[in-house]
C-alpha cells in the first residue's frame, strides 16, 4: 500500500472514530418555549410503589388535571434514582419531563450536571416566592451552589419509635433524651433468649438495619461534613469520634456486634409484616414519619409512641432535632415541555391543599409553611412529633455534593467496618476516608 | 462498473463480501467498543456534558485513589483460580462417575443437570435463605448435630466459598460436556491399556486425559472468561444477606460482607452507571480485558499442558 494512502486513511479513520465518539456523548437537550395552555401530555416518573401511595399520587394527578384540563400526565411509579440518572443521561424522546427522587443525596449532582433544570426562572415567571413558601432547610437540600434545580415534594423527618409495653415491662418512664440515658435504656430493654440470641433488643444501632444508615443517627450530633473549602472534614470533626464511640458502646451494652448481626438476620423485610420493630424484636427504633401509618395498618400488637432521637450529653439543649430529608421534584433537562412541566411541579410542591392532602394520605411531613399550619392536617400527636423535628432549628439535612451521595456511600462503607471492629486507628483511617472522598469529588467535578 | 475493476480488486471485493458479516459484527460489537473504552479512559465524561481530555488522571485514580480496586481485583482473581479449578474437577468427577454407572444414569444425569437450569438470581436467593445463620435450615440442622456452623454469606471469610458452593451446585453444564467427551474416548484404547496391565489411574492418565484435554481446555478458558465477568450471583447474595433495604432513592452497594464479594465487573458498573465516572469505569474494563487476555494466552501455550501436540 503506498505511503500517502496510509497517511490519508489513518487521520480519516481517527477523525471518523472521533466524530462517532463525540456524537455518542451528546444527550439531547430540551427547551422552555412551549405554551403551557396548549394540549400536552407530560411524562412523570416517581418512586412510589406501595398501593396506598400510588393511589394517593394518582389522586394528586387527577386534581392537577382538573385544574389544567389541557395537560395530561402519564405517571410511572417505582422508578429508582439510578434509572432516572441513566435515562436522563441517555436522553431520547421517551425520557420523562418531570422527575422525582426519594433522596436529597443526589440533588448536588442533578443541579451541578444540569440534568435537572434551574427552577428559579420558572418561579420568577409565575410569581412563586420560594423563601416565603418553603422552610430554609428544605430549600438548602434542593439546591446546589445557588442553583435551585429541585423543590421539596413533602419532607421526611427521622425520630424514634418505641414500644410502650416494653418500656413499662422494663420500668422506664419516658423515652431517653441523652445518649447516656439511651445506652442505659437500651441495655435495660434487651432480653436474651439464649447464649447468643435474643427475645428483644433495646435499640439496634447496626448501620445495615433498615433506615439506620450512619448519616441518620450522626445527625443527632450535627456534624460538619465539609470544611469551608469544600474538603471532607470527618477526621477533623470531634463529633465523628464521639458518634462512633457511642454506637460502639451501644453495641457492647447489648451483647456485641456478632450477636446483634445474627439477630438482625432473623428480621423480615423492612416493609413487611416481619419488620423487626413490628414483631416486637426491637424496643426502640430509628425511622421516618411514614412508619406510623404502617404500624396502624398492620395493627401492631403493642402500644407504641414516638419521640425525637436522643442527643449527645454535651448538646442536651438540641434535644428535639433529627435528620431531615425528603422527596424532591424537578424538571428534566431533556424535556421539550418545560413550561407545562413547571405547572405540574408548582402544583405538587406549592399548592397548599394538594400538599396537605398528600401529606395526610401517605403520612409524610408537609413541606410548605402554609401546609404545616393547616388545620386539615392529621392531628395524631405521634405524626405531629415529626413536624416539630422538621421545624427544630437544630435539625439538619445532608449537604449537597457535586458527586451526589457518593460521600455518604463511602461513609456507610467505612462505618460498617468500624462497627465490626475493623478500624483500629480511627484518626488515621478517617484521614484516609477524607482523602478518598476528596479524590472522588475531584473526579466528579465538571 | 464491476467490469472496469481489475481481477485482484474484484477478488479483494469478493473476499470482503464474504467476510463482511463477521467484519461488521466484529467492528460494531468489539472493535468500536474497545476503541471507545480506550478513548474514554483518558477523558472526564459524566455522560451528560462534553468529554474533556484529562490525560492519565483516571488511570492514577484507579490505581492510587480507589481503595476498592484492590479488594475487587483480589476477589475476582480468587474466584477465577478457586471456582474455575473446583468446577472443572467437580464437573469431570461427576462426568466420570455417571459414565461408570450401570443403572440410574438418566436419573442422576437429570438430578445433577436440573440446578443448572435455575435462573441465577432465584438460585442465589434460595441459597442465601438456606444458609441464613439465624433462620436457615442448614445451620439449624448443623446446630442440632452439635456443629457450630459459620455464618456463610454473612462472614467475610465464608462468603466467597459459599459462592463457590453455589457454582458447584449448578455444575450441570460442565458435567454434560465432560460426559460427552468421556463417552467419545475410543473403547479400544482402554482394552489395549488393560492388556498392557494398566490400572485405573494409568488408564485415566494415559488414555482418558489426552483424549479430553481439548474439552478441559475449553472448560478452563470459558470458565476463566465467565468468572472474570462474575457479577449477578455475588451482587444478589451480598444484597440479600446484608438485609439492607433498597428503596427508590438508595444505591445497591455491592461487596457485602466487608467487600468480600466485590468483583471488578461490579466496580465497573458502580463507577460507570451509579457514579457516572465513565473514565474510571473504562480503565477498570481495560484492566479486566488485559488480565483475561493474559490468562487465556498463558493457558493456550503448549507448555500449559492443556494443548495436545496436534493443536
Amino acid at each position: 500500500m503506498p505511503r500517502w494512502r496510509i497517511r490519508t486513511r489513518v487521520p480519516v479513520a481517527l477523525a471518523t472514530a472521533g466524530l462517532l465518539l463525540a456524537g455518542c456523548a451528546n444527550p439531547s437537550t430540551g427547551s422552555a418555549d412551549d405554551d403551557p395552555t396548549k394540549p400536552v401530555t407530560l411524562k412523570f416518573w416517581h418512586g412510589w410503589a406501595a398501593p396506598g401511595e400510588v393511589k394517593a399520587i394518582n389522586a394528586s394527578i387527577d386534581r392537577f388535571e382538573k385544574l389544567h384540563p389541557n395537560i395530561k400526565v402519564k405517571a410511572t411509579g417505582n422508578v429508582t434514582d439510578a434509572t432516572i440518572n441513566q435515562a436522563l443521561r441517555a436522553g431520547g424522546g421517551d425520557s420523562p419531563d418531570v422527575v422525582s427522587s426519594f433522596t436529597t443525596n443526589n440533588v448536588g449532582q442533578y443541579c451541578d450536571s444540569g440534568m435537572w433544570v434551574d427552577l428559579d426562572p420558572f418561579m420568577k415567571k409565575t410569581g412563586l416566592d420560594k423563601k416565603k413558601t418553603f422552610p430554609k432547610t428544605l430549600l438548602d437540600y434542593t439546591s446546589y451552589e445557588g442553583t435551585q434545580c429541585a423543590l421539596p415534594f413533602l419532607a421526611d423527618a427521622f425520630g424514634m419509635y418505641y414500644n410502650k409495653d416494653a418500656f413499662k415491662e422494663a420500668g422506664i418512664k419516658r423515652p431517653p433524651r441523652t445518649m447516656s440515658e439511651f445506652k442505659k435504656a437500651a441495655a435495660k430493654l434487651t432480653v436474651r433468649s439464649g447464649k447468643d440470641s435474643y427475645r428483644r433488643v433495646g435499640f439496634m444501632p447496626n448501620f445495615r438495619l433498615y433506615q439506620n444508615s450512619p448519616d441518620r443517627l450522626f445527625a443527632q450530633w450535627g456534624p460538619k461534613y465539609f470544611d469551608a473549602e469544600g474538603k471532607s472534614n470527618l477526621a477533623n470533626e470531634p463529633k465523628t469520634y464521639d458518634f462512633y464511640k457511642t454506637t460502639n458502646e451501644l453495641i457492647r451494652a447489648q451483647g456485641g456486634y456478632d450477636d446483634l448481626e445474627k439477630f438482625r438476620s432473623t428480621f423480615g423485610d423492612e416493609m413487611s409484616s416481619q419488620n423487626g420493630f413490628l414483631t416486637g424484636k426491637l424496643a426502640m427504633h430509628l425511622d421516618g414519619e411514614w412508619r406510623g401509618l404502617m404500624l396502624d395498618d398492620a395493627k401492631a400488637k403493642f402500644d407504641w409512641g414516638v419521640a425525637p432521637l436522643p442527643v449527645p450529653d454535651d448538646q442536651a439543649d438540641t434535644y428535639g432535632r433529627g435528620f431531615i430529608t425528603g422527596t424532591v421534584l424537578g424538571i428534566a433537562h431533556s424535556s421539550k415541555r418545560q413550561n407545562a412541566a413547571w405547572e405540574l411541579v408548582r402544583f405538587l410542591t406549592a399548592n397548599t391543599n394538594q400538599v396537605v392532602d398528600l401529606a395526610n394520605d401517605i403520612h409524610n411531613v408537609p413541606s410548605t409553611f402554609a401546609a404545616l399550619k393547616s388545620p386539615r392536617l392529621d392531628a395524631d400527636p405521634r405524626f405531629r412529633t415529626f413536624f416539630k423535628i422538621l421545624e427544630s432549628k437544630h435539625s439538619t439535612a445532608l449537604p449537597p455534593s457535586t458527586n451526589g451521595g457518593a460521600y455518604i456511600v463511602s461513609l456507610g462503607d467505612f462505618s460498617y467496618s468500624v462497627e465490626a471492629g475493623g478500624k483500629k486507628n480511627l484518626r488515621a483511617e478517617l484521614k484516609k476516608l477524607d482523602d478518598q472522598i476528596d479524590a472522588d469529588n475531584l473526579q466528579a467535578e465538571n | 462498473m464491476a467490469l472496469s475493476l481489475s481481477n485482484p480488486a474484484r477478488r479483494r471485493l469478493r473476499v470482503l463480501g464474504f467476510l463482511s458479516p463477521w467484519l461488521i459484527g466484529f467492528s460494531v460489537f468489539f472493535l468500536y467498543p474497545l476503541i471507545a473504552t480506550v478513548y474514554f479512559s483518558f477523558m472526564h465524561y459524566n455522560q451528560i456534558k462534553e468529554p474533556t481530555f484529562v490525560g492519565l488522571r483516571n488511570w492514577r485514580y484507579v490505581f492510587e485513589q480507589m481503595p476498592l480496586f484492590g479488594p475487587a481485583l483480589w476477589n475476582t482473581l480468587w474466584l477465577v483460580v478457586v471456582m474455575v479449578a473446583l468446577r472443572v474437577v467437580f464437573g469431570l468427577s461427576l462426568g466420570l462417575l455417571i459414565t461408570k454407572l450401570k443403572s440410574g444414569v438418566g436419573l442422576f444425569r437429570t438430578a445433577f443437570y436440573i440446578p443448572y437450569l435455575a435462573p441465577p438470581v432465584a438460585a442465589t436467593v434460595a441459597f442465601v435463605f438456606l444458609l441464613n445463620p439465624g433462620t436457615g435450615p442448614v445451620n439449624e440442622i448443623l446446630s442440632r448435630v452439635g456443629i457450630d456452623a459459620p455464618t456463610w454469606f454473612n462472614d467475610p471469610n465464608w462468603a466467597k466459598p459459599s459462592l463457590v458452593m453455589l457454582s458447584l451446585w449448578g455444575i450441570g453444564d460442565l458435567m454434560v460436556i465432560f460426559m460427552a467427551a468421556l463417552l467419545d474416548v475410543p473403547k479400544e484404547q482402554y482394552e489395549a491399556a488393560e492388556l498392557d496391565g494398566a490400572g485405573a489411574w494409568a488408564k485415566f492418565r494415559y488414555v482418558t486425559w489426552p483424549s479430553i484435554t481439548p474439552i478441559v481446555m475449553f472448560a478452563v478458558v470459558t470458565g476463566v472468561v465467565q468468572t472474570m465477568q462474575y457479577y449477578t450471583q455475588a451482587l444478589v447474595a451480598g444484597k440479600i444477606a446484608s438485609g439492607v433495604s433498597i428503596g427508590p432513592g438508595s444505591v445497591i452497594q455491592p461487596g457485602y460482607p466487608d467487600h468480600s464479594t466485590l468483583t471488578v465487573p461490579q466496580l465497573v458498573y458502580s463507577m460507570g452507571f451509579q457514579n457516572f465516572n465513565t473514565g474510571a469505569a473504562c480503565v477498570l474494563s481495560l484492566v479486566l480485558f488485559a488480565i483475561a487476555m493474559a490468562v487465556t494466552m498463558l493457558l493456550m501455550r503448549k507448555r500449559s499442558g492443556l494443548l495436545s501436540a496436534e493443536d
